[in-house]
């Protein structure tokens, strides 16, 4: 018997109107695998979060998480199934402070859910995990900042962090290293791998030092088809791939 | 620690404060007012839970304002009928069951929008709720509405609420009792998920949570004190009526929130005791006082939009951070800025007003202002247009750092 696949699509179709963005993709990656989704811009890489993490319902198809069909259903119920996701654009609570983000973000995980009859500040399970987390991305220094303050490499940072306190087992990271500089683009690798120990982690990302560094395999999307799915070295020798994307940059 | 302490400190400072306003305003008229302001507290407590707290806008927070205050003032009058073992010191419970009851029915389908879509909703069930209480006669009494008896009813304490200083510690409990809850509802898991939804609705749906199910929530509960506030309304002047639910009381409620500041727990609160005096006392001056609040509306949105709480919070910041010392002679040169064109408005207002209304000519402090003066004209442009200069100086003060630099006319390079 094989393992359930963490995340698995059958046959995604995703259209809007009469435009195919998504093309017939099928993809199955196994628990604890860094997977890299990498394309050319335009490609469907966002749509395809988007169709994943429940911000569009695919048009037909199947997207299974640990096994369960969640196709179609609210972003909710899939970030409570234990998949959660970060975007492109930092997507974070700006006017509350760093420690309120990640705060709002570990409380329905813990089973505190709509809670208003018992205090928060009493919570000690919900302060152990915060200091975790801050902790892990490095920003137990700046915890009573207001989010929108922070520099951009915290930013990213803090949306990582919001994305993982829930505890959830699959993590999907939209471009995580988009607009940094080498240093920063860096110290988020490190964190990438830190917090992606013992979970199973799809990202995408432009940076191919940052996709062949971390990802276990790869898939490339073209034209909202999956074209390729290998690992960093087959990807590489994959003449498709090469002529199709990659060219000289990767070579 | 010593955070909670003072926190624990300031709220018992305000339950002692409660206890002795009486005391030193004992005349009919100061227990009047203080009985409104109490209500009025409440209710915008109530709808900032909405607007401040969970970003959502609502014009028609009157209904369950309204729809509380019937429910009592039903009940209220059956305490009377059929002679029921209720105390009407204990019909704030009804008021706040009722109001959450129309809330949670109301918010089923209202919820499920926000922002724009949301207020627009809310106008609609406030015009429908108001029209319906002025239709259905035998519910809400038509426009004479319904009237009950306070002082019906087992006592409680060996007190009914006859007297006017009872209603007053009636009102000042349950205001006490309302603003802590509310206070309290603020640092609870779903208090702090409502103010995530206000910064960033779109992500609180990636971390768990249903948007909807966490504005129906946030809504019920704030319908629910706003319904206590109108218990403490209809027992306090023993009636109510259908314009308690119409747009008016929704909008009011809206200034003094906004004006108070929405981003500080005790900005309502300011908002709704400035908001009463001024309709209680400045209409004993002058006729016009709507245009001062809306003159004080429209400066508030355009040069403190965090509200007068805001500018309090802003400068009890920096008397923390002892930089009091430095900041102390912008703020007065900015205050006698605003005081003095403040002053010219007061006339360019009221003489403008008797030009057009007449009426007995403007005599502030014996001081004559004849409308028909042109110095006397003069005088209040003059009047704006130094107190605006002043204000410009103090502002450019403020960011170039010294008073001489905020003298040179032109703009300093960058």
């Amino acid at each position: 018997m094989t393992a359930t696949p963490a995340l698995e699509l059958r046959n995604v179709v995703k259209n809007f109107g009469q435009v195919e963005i998504i093309r017939d993709v099928s993809l199955s990656i196994p628990a604890g695998e860094r997977h890299a989704v990498i394309g050319p811009n335009g490609a469907g890489k966002s749509t395809l979060f988007n169709l994943i993490s429940g911000s569009f319902a695919p048009t037909s198809g199947e997207i299974r998480v640990e096994g369960r069909n969640v196709g179609g259903a609210p972003p909710y119920q899939i970030n409570r199934g234990g998949l959660s996701r970060s975007f492109q654009v930092t997507n974070i609570f700006h006017n509350m402070s760093v420690y309120e983000n990640i705060r709002c973000a570990t409380l329905w995980a813990l089973g505190h859910r709509y809670v208003f009859w018992r205090l928060i500040g009493g919570m000690k399970d919900v302060a152990a995990r915060i200091a975790e987390i801050l902790d892990l991305i490095g920003l137990s220094e700046v915890r009573e900042t207001p989010a929108g303050l922070l520099s951009y490499a915290d930013q990213r940072a803090l949306e990582i962090g919001v994305t993982i306190a829930g505890g959830a087992r699959v993590i999907l990271l939209d471009e995580p290293t988009a607009g940094m500089s080498s240093h920063e683009t860096a110290r988020a690798v490190a964190l990438i791998r830190k917090v992606s120990e013992g979970r199973t982690l799809v990202i995408v990302e432009h940076d191919m030092s940052v996709v062949f560094g971390l990802a276990d395999r790869i898939s490339v999307l073209v034209y909202g088809q999956i074209i390729a799915t290998g690992t960093p070295a087959e990807i590489r020798a994959n003449p498709r791939v090469r002529e199709a994307y990659l060219g000289e940059e990767a070579a | 620690m010593s955070a909670t302490a003072r926190t624990f400190a300031v709220w018992i400072a305000c339950a002692l404060l409660l206890l002795a306003l009486p005391q030193v305003f004992s005349s009919r008229t100061s227990l009047t007012l203080m009985n409104i302001t109490g209500i009025w507290v409440v209710f915008a407590l109530a709808y900032n839970m909405l607007l401040g707290q969970a970003g959502m806008l609502s014009f028609g927070h009157a209904v369950y304002f309204g729809l509380g205050g019937y429910a009592a003032i039903h009940l209220m009058a059956a305490i009377k009928v059929h002679k029921l073992g209720i105390p009407v010191a204990l019909l704030p419970l009804v008021g706040f069951m009722a109001g959450a009851l129309a809330g949670a029915i109301i918010g089923w389908f209202s919820c499920r929008r926000a922002g724009t879509p949301f207020a627009m909703i809310s106008l609609g069930v406030g015009e429908l709720i108001a029209a319906s209480g002025l239709m259905f006669v035998s519910v809400f009494g038509g426009e004479e509405g319904i009237s009950a008896d306070r002082s019906a009813g087992p006592a409680l304490f060996g007190q009914t609420l006859g007297s006017q200083i009872n209603v007053y510690y009636f009102i000042a409990f349950w205001a006490f009792v309302a603003a802590l809850a509310m206070w309290l509802f603020a640092r609870t898991p779903l208090g702090r998920l409502s103010n995530a939804l206000r910064d960033n609705p779109d992500r609180v749906a990636f971390i768990g949570y249903n948007p909807e199910r966490v504005r129906w929530l946030v809504f019920l509960l704030s319908g629910g004190f706003a319904g206590l506030a109108g218990t403490l309304s209809a027992v306090n002047f023993e009636i109510i009526t259908p314009e308690k639910l119409g747009a008016h009381n929704s909008g009011v409620v809206l200034l003094m929130t906004y004006i108070g500041g929405i981003t500080v727990f005790y900005g309502p609160i300011i908002g709704a005791i400035l908001l009463s005096l001024m309709q209680s006392m400045l209409s004993d001056f002058t006729k016009v006082w709507q245009l001062y609040l809306g003159l004080l509306f429209i400066v508030v949105v355009m040069f403190a939009p965090r509200g007068i709480g805001g500018v309090v919070a802003h400068m009890l910041g920096v008397v923390r951070r002892g930089e009091l010392g430095g900041r102390l002679p912008v703020w007065l040169l900015g205050m006698a800025g605003s005081m003095i064109a403040f002053v010219g408005c007061v006339l360019v207002i009221e003489m403008g007003y008797r030009l057009r209304e007449g009426g007995k000519v403007f005599a502030p402090f014996g001081h004559v202002f004849q409308q028909t003066l042109l110095t006397n004209w003069l005088l209040a442009f003059v009047a704006i247009a130094s107190g605006i200069a002043l204000i410009v100086v103090a502002m450019r003060w403020q960011r170039r750092g010294s008073l001489k630099a905020a003298m040179v006319l032109k703009e300093a390079m960058p």
